[in-house]
Order: structure tokens, then C-alpha cells, then sequence
């Protein structure tokens, strides 16, 4: 038998092309608005223009008066059936269609159903809304006031509060400020921004006329998650509802939430009996949909005077809009915000947050970080940088000093996280060494003197991924634990189904890998399929970059089952006993004996030709796989900067980015993930902003001012990486997917103050836009 | 309502159609005639997921009507392939893994061929100006740069071995 | 987004064309490049009810030097323009703003002539076109006129262009000798309008002094700006580091921008300043190479 060579098989460690490419190549992919179903509806939405308003009228005649519109829904009708509220992921509930009141600008205040979608379009724009326009809240400190409105009158609370959040040791915390020799402080935003996938959010509806089955094709990670909840709210039992992620152009946490536009998609198709289709524009995915961060941080550092970090105190609003409709585990109403003492080793440290009603859409979901992990590293990565300013220390110096060591693993943090693995020194030294840190620093040194800015930025960021252990982790109560299915075929060939869902990860490629490794079959031979809720297995979907850390331990625990069994099926063949084989090179030997074995293929023809009698035929297996803990990926980026002094243009002349994340599956493919995840790192650092005037009215709207980094703002990454593997995982892999996004904001800033630090800079906010760094040159009378 | 009629040479096909003056080109391309590679991903001629070839230019067929493309020829990302064998570009992509989600690919496919058409050695900054009416979301740029060098060498080497 | 309904025509002469305007007069719109109109359709923030193609009207896609003047024909592209050398040669002051106007897709079908008739201030090609001291030619029922460029710009978005007229042709005076410009453009990403632009063209005389400057400015008023101050400080001067910075603080004080999305005023007015000095630097640089 011709032996697989490890490039054929394809296992862990190496960058197998990707399986998905071929149909998006040729443009075959099947994203939600390639699908065409025969009678198939369109659904436009009416939005409200008002941040906070009465309904006072709709008048719908006008737009059922042309040609092509069947139908408009609006609250009434879903009040009339129960639907003009929905629950929300966190336990809180959001209006599907106002019944009296809208709460924020663009919210959807009817739909209309048409034949095509233009005269859906048509009719959208022929609903008439009357509003009474009522007192808008916009800023969260403004919406704790006393006197402010009650947002949420449909609340027991009367109070715009939706949480109270702490963590940590606030006694001993306040003691270590006490006895501090030095404390810093900055207070910190990190506006609303927004994912702004490039495939915005739809779906399609359909209503089997003979079994009454609702199949829903919608742009969801979290496919299962969605049909459980379905369910629940509408009676119709799981058996009864599909729901199909297909083809997803870009997830990154914007489509895990439901939006109101998905449910009134079903009623539309309940109702009418044909399917509808509802695909958003651009403009209503960045105004209506969930966004991301909106954080307002207090942050206080104490350390000793030789820059030894003491203590870390963080106070913080955190602004959800209308609705708490966040994605965080329900434990988790600030997510996991308290990794906030970040890769170093504090003695204490105490974070709380508030969460806050506001006439906006619902915050608080991911960009490409769902839990907080972004917002914690950008303010402990900001204060390690402010420290090292206060007391004069080299920004890579402090860190070195302060940093967990790596024979401190599992560190158990302040506030109260097992850190499973790390070596930060190793990644900084590297990342230092691959930049060339200290010729930097000279030339700095030599632009300084000529009054030419530059700067040099570091962050050593730990990240907490792979969401969770079901003793903490839950979603609406269902467990985070993940699922994979593997059944191999008579003649060699496996299928794979996975209860998360790929929106351009890989997974089609990687968890074959996973297989291939596990059982000794080649990549080629393995498909893996997802997103059906008819045939994978339950799982809570792809975000918070857990994929890996879940299922894809999953997927090892269920080839590892598949393994046991093939040993007695070896055994049987090799007439052996099983404790005499052994495990090598992807195929099962005879101890001593190498030249007697089977390989997965033998073993596989056999389990449906020549099994043992009493034996079960068929080689397959299942597993749920419950995470012990969470996983701790970790990096070292260094930014470097100039400044025009002209413009206060900010340019990155480069980045380099060591990653950490365990053992790699597909070196290619994690290479990919990192250069997204530092686009979307540097997007919110130097471009984008949501903002609202005191009117509520959405400031960065379309992609006109929602500035989406192109090509030529973004640098040609340099990357690298160090393998220090989790000690719990199956096979010692970490997520990654955010790494990147969640690291590098903190960098840029860094080396954007590091320019400006002689001007008695400390902090800017992000986004860094030219007329912010402008200011403070003409300030200091640095500009040109 | 007015209705007019348009046909267009699509992937060397011609195609007729009665169609309102007001339909987006890339509309018709999706609904009309079943093309659905070419993507929407805007609605501020900002993302160029739309991106076509008109008489062999890249275009944005978002911003542009049906009926102007009357008697015009246009190329999508299904015809890059030769049947089984992918365009260069097509190849480019994948060997360097210049795609993730996909959704922006047939954009930035169709302007890199338009590209390689006209400058068959271009640098780094070359190809990311002429990419720069496209955007992405998952690959940060550097592997869709490496993929449409990759492309071009492969290209080149084509046409030096055409030209012995 | 889709756009309202209308009725199109597609004209195959300039005098159908101009028959048709005539007919339907402000519910008409005429379409050429349609990269900025398109959009406005769609998002029904324009809603034409007749809308007039002039693409397939032939003969009006050129650029040539003719009779001392570089004449652009209605439906050059911007593209177009870019892939002639003579642009480069003879105009950089041209090129140096097509190179930075909306992205290269748009480019294939924008057109020079539109960019200038939509009146937008925010528009690249008007302040070049008032530094150059350019000419438009505007073709109606009665035949054609000459305008001069600063009697163009009426308002935001308004022309001196009747209805029924159509711009056919830009005309941009051939350079004299020693002459030089340069287009700045700072922008918060590629593809944007300008937060603000300045289009700087000088002739250097056989005496080494400045013997005539065109300064103008993008995206700092409600209209495109000539910022005759400078313009004036300017002639008569060696073209130096102090006579440009005397030059960029005038033509800053000229700028007369409102805070928005692209920046405080203030901060509009100090980068008009850099902008105007570096486009003086580089139009000196190309005068006297």
C-alpha cells in the first residue's frame, strides 16, 4: 500500500489549501441573496427618522396602491399575535415592530411585502408615519441622571441601568492605591463602531405548504442557537424549523444577534404563505444593526516607584442603546472585561461596569471580539504605556518587568481567571529583536532632534477565547459546549459536520485537518460540513473566536473515539491483542513489528466488511465537547508611525505582529486571520467612528463616512510567532481569530503618543484622526 | 411603465432583455441572467463587490443602469475560468490564500485581471492603488497583493514561454 | 437601495439631446458618467423624471490640444485623461487631481466635464478648473456660448448652465512656458472627498518672478473658492519658501469651511494653509524643471 506523506495527508502544521476556494473562485458560492426560490417575496423596511418618538399614525394605503405590494406589517399586527417583542440573548427583550414608541433612528417601524424587490422598495417609501417627537437621550452619564427619562417603561426597573457589574478585590484594591507610590489615571472612550461584514445581514422564509416545516436560509453564526430560540418564542417545535447558514461573506460577531428584520421575514412568509426574502442595504446594516464597544473607562494604575504594577482599578458606562442586546454569556454581562490586568502580574485589581439604556441601536455586540476582551487590553496596554511615561521607563522595559513569567502558569489572575499557558517574555524579546527595536529607537532619537515625529508602539496583549466551561459558560441557559459528528466510509473517506459555521475562517479546510491528523486520512479525502441545523450536530456557533477551541476539540475527541474503536478492529485484523499496537505514524503496528499494521483505510474497510462478530459495524463517532477552561492566546505587536506635521496625518511604516496561539492547524490559514484581525485592529484606531448628534441622529452612516480601510491605508503586515501550547486542549490550540483586532489598537496608539510624548502627550482616544493629533501639534506649536 | 429592451454580450454570450430603465446593472446581472458571482455590498459606489468588466474595464455595476449597458460587452468572474482550468488570477487567489469569506473576490478578481491586462509587472503600490475602489474586510490586503503577484509572475511566464 | 422610477432617453445627437432637455426642463437630468447622480438615485435624494444619456452621442469623448487650449470633450473619462501623455507632459495640475479623485473603478465612467457641471464643492475638477482659469463651453437650443469659469459656479450645486444646455467642452489654456502646477488633496482615507484640496498653477517668467498664479481651493466653502489674495500676493515674487507661506496663509484665510465629519473648521482652515504651500512648492518645482 503507497504510504501518505505528510504534505498528502495533511495534518496539523501544515498550509493544505483551502477546500472552500474553488466555488468562491468561480463565483459559485451560495451567500443568501444567491437564493431564489420559485413565488419568492421581497421585504423592505420602514425606518424611523426619529431617535425617540410616538407613533401617532401609519398610513399603509398608499403603498398597497402600487402595483406589485402585497402586504405591510406593522406593530399592531405583531401585537395582535404576541410578535412585537422578542427576547434578546441577554435575557432582555427588543422590539420587533414598535407597537406606540421607537426607540432610536432607523429603527424598523413597518415592512412591506412585494413581488420584486422594487416595488418593495416603491412601497417602503410610500408608507406614510406620523411621529411626536419625545426627549432623545444620547449620552449614558446624562441617562443615569435622576431627572433623565425612563428609556424602558415596559421594564419592572424603572431606571436606565440595565446592569451593575464588579469583579475582583475592591477592599484590598482601594488599600493598594492607599500605600501606592505611584498612581496614574486616564479616563478613556472607545467609540461605537461597526463590523460592517461585506455581505450585509438577510434571510429567506419559507412555509412548506404540506408539513408546515419553517426553513430559514439567514446570515447567522449561530444557526442552532437561532432555531432553539424560535421555538421558544413561537411554540413551533425544533423538529418543525431548518435554519440554514449558508455561504456567510463575513461574520465577525455582527450576525450572531436576531434582528427584527429575520422574525418579521417568518411572520411575512407565515402570513403569505410564499417565501420572503429580506436582504438589508448597507446603510440599514450599519445603522440599525447591533454595534460594538461604546465604553467609557476610568482607569487607575498603582505601582511602586521603580515600576513594579501594584493595582488596577477600572471604572466603566457601558452604553447598550435601547436594547441590552448583547452576545454575552449570561453570567458575563460585561463579557469577560476582567482579564483587564491583562499579561502582567498584579497583586489586586478591581473592575466594574455599568450598562446603560440609551436611544440607539443595541451595543455591546462583537467586532470581531464579542466579550470586552478589546476594550480591557486597549486600556491596560494604554495605562502600562501612561506608567512608563510617569516614571521614565522604557515602554518594552516595563513590560518585561511586570510581565507573568512563564513558570507561573496556570496563573490565576486577580480577578479570578486561569491562565492555561504563556511565555510573554519570549514573544516580546522576539517581536523587539525582528523590528530591530533599538535602531528604532536611535532613529527616533536622530528625527526628534529635527523635529520630524515618529513613533514606536507596543502591546502585549493576553486574550481569553474558546468560550467555555459549561459550570460558567451559557447562552439563555443552553451550555457553550460544541459538537462534531465523524463518519468514515467503507473505502477510506470521512464526513465531518461541525456545530459552528465558517464565515471565510477556514473551517472546511481546518477541521478536515483535524481528522487527518487524528486518524491518519488524507485531507483530500475528508469533507466537513456545517450550518444545517437538519444535520450537524448542536452547537452554539462560531464567534468569540471559539471554533477551535470547541469544536475543534470536538472534532479530535470524536476522531479519538473513532481510533479506539479502530484499534479493536486492528486488533481483529492483525489478530493481536489491542494492547499490543501501538499508535504510529497514522497507522496502528504491531509493537516491535513494524512492518505489521493497518492503516485507517484497512480498518475502515473492514469495519463494514470484516468486523469481529458481536462488534458494531459502521466507524463513526459523536462528541460534546465541555471545555475545562478557557484558552489564553497571547502576542507582541510593535507599531511604528510618522506624523505629518503638516496634517497631523498619521502614517503606519510598520507593524510586526507575534502571535501565540498554541499549536497552529494551518500556518496559512492563521497567517490570514492575523493580517484581518490587525485591518480590523487598525480600522477603529485611526478611522472609524459611530457617533450620534444630541438629536440622536447617526454621524458615519454609510460607507461615504464609515471609513473602511482600503489597500492604501493599510500596511504590509509583518508577522511571526511563538507555539506555546494549552495544557488543556486536545491538541494544544488556542483561538486566534481576534488576536490580532484585540492587540493592535493599543500599538497604534501607542506609537502615536510615543510621537507626541515630548509634547507632554499621554493619551488620545480613538479614532486617532488627523485633526485630533493637529490640535495638539498647533497646541505645542509643533506644526508645521 | 416604460420597458426597454437591452442586450449585452455577457462572458462572450449574447443576452436580451425587456427590462425598467431604472435596473441597476448589477441587478440585472444577478436576477436577469442568474450571475449571482457578482456581488452588492454598498449602496455608495464605496465597495466594489460589484465589480464587472465593461468593454474591459473594471466598473461598478451598482452605479450604472441596465439600459446604459445596452450593446456593451461585459465580463464577470464566471467567465475567468477556461472550463476546468482556472484563470491565473483564479489561481493566484488560491495558492496565496487571497480569499477568506469570498464575498469581495469576484471584485477584486475582475479589476486584478484588468490590471494584469494593461500592466503585466506591476509593484506592491501598483496593484493596491488599483484595488483601492474595492474593500475587504477579512484578509488586511497583504495576501490579495501576494496573490495577484503570484498571478502575474505566472503570467509573464506564460507569455515568455507563448513567445519561444 | 433602489432607485425611483423615470423615463430615460438615450439621444443619439447633441441638438436631440438639447430638444429633449428643453421638453422636460428641470424634471430632466442628464446622465453622462453617472457616478455621482447614480447614487443620489438610488438613494432617492435625486428623483429625475426623465433622464437624458448623452453616452451615446458621438464625438464628445476627447481630449486633444487644439487653438492654445486643452479641450475635454463632455464624455472624456477621467480614465481617459489619465492614459494620455500629454496630460502628464502639459497639465500635471490636471493629473495630479485625477489621480486622487473617487477610485480607479470610478474613474472608468466618471467624467471630467460632470464632475465640473455637478457644482459640488466637494468636487475635485472646479478648483482645478478655476486655477487654470479654464473656459466652459455650454451648447443650448441657440447654439454655443462660452463661459468663463468664474462666472460658472452660481451655488452649491447650481451653474450658470441653463436647463437646456449641455456642457460639451472644458478648455483649459495651454501652458506657457515656465509654467507649473500641482493638485493637493488630503484626504481620511483613498476614495474620499477632500477634506480639503488646493489647486495651484504659476507661470515663472524669463525674470525668475511669478508672473501669474492660479490658486483654488476644494471642500472648504459652500462653492469651490479662487483664492484671489493669494493669487495676487503671488505675482510679481520669486517663487520661494516665504513667498509660498505668505501665499498659503492668505489663501487659508480665503477658506471659509463649516465642521463636519471631515474636521473642525479651524483645523480645514490650517490644513488649506500646508496644502496651498506644498501645491505652490511642487507647481515651482515643475515650472522650473
Amino acid at each position: 500500500m503507497a504510504t501518505t506523506t505528510t504534505e498528502q495527508l495533511g495534518g496539523y502544521g501544515q498550509s493544505v489549501k483551502r477546500k472552500e476556494d474553488p466555488r468562491f473562485l468561480r463565483g459559485k458560492g451560495t451567500y443568501i441573496d444567491d437564493i431564489k426560490l420559485p413565488g419568492m417575496l421581497y421585504m423592505d423596511i420602514v425606518r424611523s427618522p426619529f431617535a425617540h418618538a410616538k407613533i401617532t399614525n401609519i398610513t399603509t394605503q398608499p403603498a398597497l396602491d402600487i402595483p406589485g405590494v402585497l402586504a405591510v406589517i406593522t406593530g399592531k399586527d405583531l401585537d395582535a399575535a404576541g410578535l412585537a417583542w422578542m427576547p434578546t440573548l441577554m435575557s432582555d427583550r427588543q422590539m420587533v415592530l414598535p407597537v406606540d414608541t421607537v426607540m432610536y433612528q432607523m429603527q424598523e417601524v413597518a415592512a412591506v411585502i412585494a413581488d420584486s424587490r422594487y416595488a418593495a422598495a416603491d412601497g417602503a417609501a410610500a408608507v406614510e408615519v406620523d411621529y411626536e417627537p419625545l426627549e432623545v437621550v444620547v449620552d449614558p452619564f446624562k441617562a443615569l441622571q435622576d431627572d433623565a427619562p425612563i428609556l424602558r417603561p415596559d421594564r419592572e426597573i424603572k431606571s436606565n441601568r440595565i446592569f451593575h457589574w464588579e469583579a475582583g478585590d475592591s477592599a484590598a484594591t482601594d488599600k493598594a492605591f492607599a500605600e501606592a507610590d505611584v498612581v496614574v489615571e486616564q479616563d478613556m472612550y472607545i467609540p461605537r463602531i461597526h463590523v460592517a461584514s461585506i455581505e450585509t445581514c438577510g434571510c429567506i422564509a419559507q412555509v412548506d405548504e404540506v408539513s408546515g416545516k419553517l426553513t430559514v436560509w439567514m446570515t447567522t453564526q449561530a444557526p442552532h442557537a437561532i432555531r432553539t430560540v424560535f421555538s421558544l418564542v413561537s411554540g413551533i417545535p425544533e423538529t418543525k424549523i431548518r435554519v440554514i447558514s449558508p455561504d456567510i461573506g463575513g461574520g465577525f460577531g455582527g450576525k450572531v444577534p436576531v434582528y427584527p428584520g429575520y422574525v418579521i421575514a417568518v411572520v411575512a412568509a407565515l402570513t403569505t404563505g410564499k417565501p420572503v426574502k429580506w436582504i438589508e442595504d448597507r446603510s440599514e446594516n450599519l445603522q440599525a444593526d447591533s454595534f460594538a464597544r461604546d465604553y467609557h473607562m476610568k482607569a487607575r494604575l498603582a505601582a511602586t516607584q521603580d515600576g513594579t504594577i501594584k493595582a488596577l482599578d477600572v471604572v466603566t458606562i457601558a452604553d447598550h442603546g435601547a436594547f441590552d442586546a448583547a452576545a454575552n454569556p449570561s453570567k458575563f454581562p460585561a463579557g469577560l472585561f476582567s482579564i483587564a490586568t491583562g499579561s502582567y502580574d498584579l497583586e489586586t485589581a478591581h473592575v466594574e461596569v455599568d450598562g446603560v439604556y440609551t436611544n440607539k441601536p443595541p451595543g455591546g455586540v462583537a467586532y470581531r471580539c464579542s466579550f470586552r476582551v478589546t476594550e480591557a487590553v486597549h486600556m491596560i496596554e494604554r495605562m502600562v504605556d501612561i506608567l512608563a511615561d510617569e516614571i521614565g521607563a522604557d515602554a518594552a522595559e516595563l513590560r518585561f518587568k511586570n510581565f507573568i513569567q512563564p513558570d507561573q502558569f496556570p496563573y490565576k489572575s486577580p480577578t479570578g481567571w486561569e491562565y492555561d499557558s504563556g511565555n510573554y517574555p519570549a514573544a516580546l524579546q522576539k517581536a523587539l529583536d525582528q523590528i530591530g527595536y533599538q535602531d528604532l529607537l536611535r532613529e527616533q532619537q536622530e528625527k526628534r532632534e529635527r523635529g520630524e515625529l515618529m513613533g514606536i508602539g507596543i502591546s502585549t496583549f493576553t486574550e481569553i477565547v474558546g468560550a467555555g466551561p459549561s459550570n460558567t459558560f451559557d447562552i439563555l441557559g443552553i451550555k457553550m459546549f460544541d459538537s462534531a459528528e465523524i463518519r468514515i466510509h467503507p473505502t477510506g473517506s470521512a464526513i465531518v459536520r461541525i456545530g459552528v459555521q465558517t464565515q471565510g475562517q477556514g473551517h472546511e479546510t481546518t477541521f478536515a485537518q483535524i481528522v487527518a491528523d487524528e486518524l491518519g486520512l488524507p485531507v483530500d479525502n475528508i469533507i466537513v460540513e456545517h450550518g444545517d441545523t437538519d444535520t450537524a450536530p448542536y452547537g452554539l456557533g462560531t464567534y468569540a473566536s471559539r471554533s477551535t477551541p470547541t469544536a475543534g476539540a470536538a472534532t479530535a475527541m470524536a476522531a479519538r473515539k473513532i481510533r479506539a474503536k479502530a484499534k479493536e478492529l486492528a486488533a481483529h485484523l492483525l489478530e493481536v491483542s489491542a494492547d499490543d499496537l501501538e499508535w504510529v505514524d497514522h497507522k496502528f503496528q504491531v509493537k516491535g513489528s513494524p512492518g505489521s499494521s493497518k492503516s485507517m483505510a484497512e480498518i475502515a474497510f473492514a469495519a463494514y466488511t470484516n468486523h469481529p462478530q458481536g462488534m458494531e459495524a459502521g466507524l463513526e463517532a459523536v462528541s460534546y465537547y465541555d471545555p475545562p477552561n478557557l484558552t489564553f492566546p497571547f502576542g507582541a505587536y510593535i507599531c511604528v508611525v510618522d506624523i505629518d506635521r503638516g496634517t497631523g496625518m498619521v502614517k503606519i511604516r510598520r507593524f510586526l505582529a507575534i502571535d501565540d496561539c498554541g499549536t497552529v492547524i494551518n500556518p496559512m490559514i492563521v497567517e490570514g486571520q492575523i493580517h484581518g484581525g490587525l485591518a480590523m485592529g487598525m480600522a477603529p484606531a485611526l478611522l472609524e467612528e459611530i457617533s450620534y448628534d444630541e438629536h440622536g441622529n447617526i454621524r458615519g452612516g454609510t460607507f461615504m463616512d464609515y471609513l473602511l480601510p482600503t489597500a492604501m491605508e493599510t500596511p504590509a503586515w509583518e508577522t511571526g510567532r511563538t507555539v506555546t501550547p494549552s495544557p488543556h486542549h486536545p491538541f494544544g490550540a488556542k483561538g486566534v481569530g481576534e488576536s490580532a483586532t484585540v492587540g493592535a489598537p493599543p500599538a497604534i496608539v501607542n506609537a502615536v503618543v510615543d510621537a507626541l510624548s515630548h509634547l507632554g502627550v499621554r493619551h488620545i482616544d480613538i479614532p486617532i484622526t488627523p485633526w485630533k493629533v493637529y490640535k495638539i501639534l498647533e497646541e505645542h506649536g509643533a506644526a508645521e | 411603465m416604460q420597458t426597454l429592451p437591452v442586450t449585452v454580450t455577457v462572458n462572450g454570450d449574447e443576452h436580451t432583455a425587456e427590462v425598467e430603465p431604472r435596473l441597476l446593472l448589477v441587478h440585472f446581472i444577478r436576477e436577469n441572467l442568474g450571475l449571482t458571482g457578482t456581488h452588492i455590498g454598498c449602496d455608495t459606489t464605496s465597495c466594489g463587490a460589484c465589480a464587472i468588466l465593461y468593454d474591459g474595464k473594471p466598473i461598478k455595476s451598482c452605479t450604472m443602469f441596465a439600459v446604459q449597458a445596452n450593446g456593451h460587452d461585459l465580463q464577470t468572474v464566471e467567465g475567468l475560468a477556461n472550463g476546468p482550468t482556472l484563470h491565473p488570477i483564479q489561481d493566484g487567489f488560491f495558492q496565496e490564500h487571497g480569499l477568506q469569506c469570498g464575498f469581495c473576490t469576484p471584485g477584486m478578481m475582475m479589476v486584478a485581471s484588468a490590471l494584469l491586462e494593461q500592466n503585466p509587472a506591476p509593484t506592491d503600490l501598483e496593484i493596491r492603488e488599483a484595488i483601492s475602489g474595492n474593500l475587504c474586510r477579512c484578509t488586511g490586503y497583504v495576501n490579495i497583493v501576494r496573490s495577484i503577484q503570484h498571478a502575474a509572475s505566472a503570467m509573464r511566464a506564460e507569455e515568455s514561454v507563448a513567445a519561444d | 437601495m433602489i432607485p425611483g422610477q423615470f423615463s430615460y432617453h438615450a439621444p443619439a445627437t447633441l441638438p436631440q439631446a438639447i430638444a429633449l432637455l428643453g421638453e422636460h426642463g428641470y424634471d430632466a437630468k442628464i446622465l453622462s458618467g453617472g457616478q455621482s447622480l447614480i447614487p443620489l438615485m438610488r438613494f432617492r435624494l435625486a428623483q429625475p423624471a426623465h433622464l437624458v444619456d448623452i453616452n451615446r452621442i458621438d464625438g464628445l469623448a476627447y481630449v486633444r490640444e487644439e487653438d492654445g487650449a486643452l479641450r475635454i470633450g463632455a464624455l472624456a473619462r477621467e480614465a481617459d485623461l489619465d492614459a494620455e501623455p500629454l496630460v502628464h507632459e502639459r497639465y500635471p495640475l490636471l493629473a495630479d487631481a485625477i489621480a486622487v479623485i473617487a477610485d480607479p473603478l470610478v474613474r472608468n465612467l466618471a467624467t471630467v466635464c460632470g464632475n465640473v457641471a455637478h457644482a459640488d464643492p466637494a468636487n475635485d475638477h472646479p478648483a482645478v478648473m478655476l486655477a487654470y482659469r479654464a473656459e466652459v463651453v455650454a451648447e443650448g437650443p441657440s447654439g454655443r456660448r462660452v463661459i468663463p469659469i468664474d462666472d460658472f459656479f452660481v451655488d452649491t450645486f447650481v451653474t450658470a448652465l441653463e436647463p437646456n444646455e449641455v456642457l460639451v467642452e472644458l478648455r483649459i489654456p495651454a501652458p506657457k512656458p515656465g509654467s507649473g502646477g500641482a493638485y493637493q488633496k488630503l484626504e481620511r482615507k483613498v476614495g474620499d472627498y477632500a477634506i480639503a484640496g488646493v489647486a495651484a498653477q504659476i507661470v515663472v517668467g524669463a525674470d525668475g518672478l511669478i508672473s501669474e498664479a492660479g490658486v483654488a481651493l476644494t471642500n472648504v466653502g459652500p462653492m469651490p473658492i479662487r483664492a484671489s489674495e493669494a493669487e495676487e500676493s503671488l505675482t510679481g515674487r520669486h517663487p520661494n519658501e516665504k513667498t509660498f507661506a505668505d501665499a498659503a496663509r492668505l489663501a487659508s484665510d480665503a477658506a471659509d469651511p463649516v465642521t463636519d465629519l471631515r474636521g473642525p473648521a479651524d483645523y480645514k482652515r490650517a490644513v488649506t494653509r500646508t496644502l496651498t504651500a506644498r501645491a505652490l512648492q511642487r507647481a515651482a518645482e515643475r515650472a522650473l524643471s
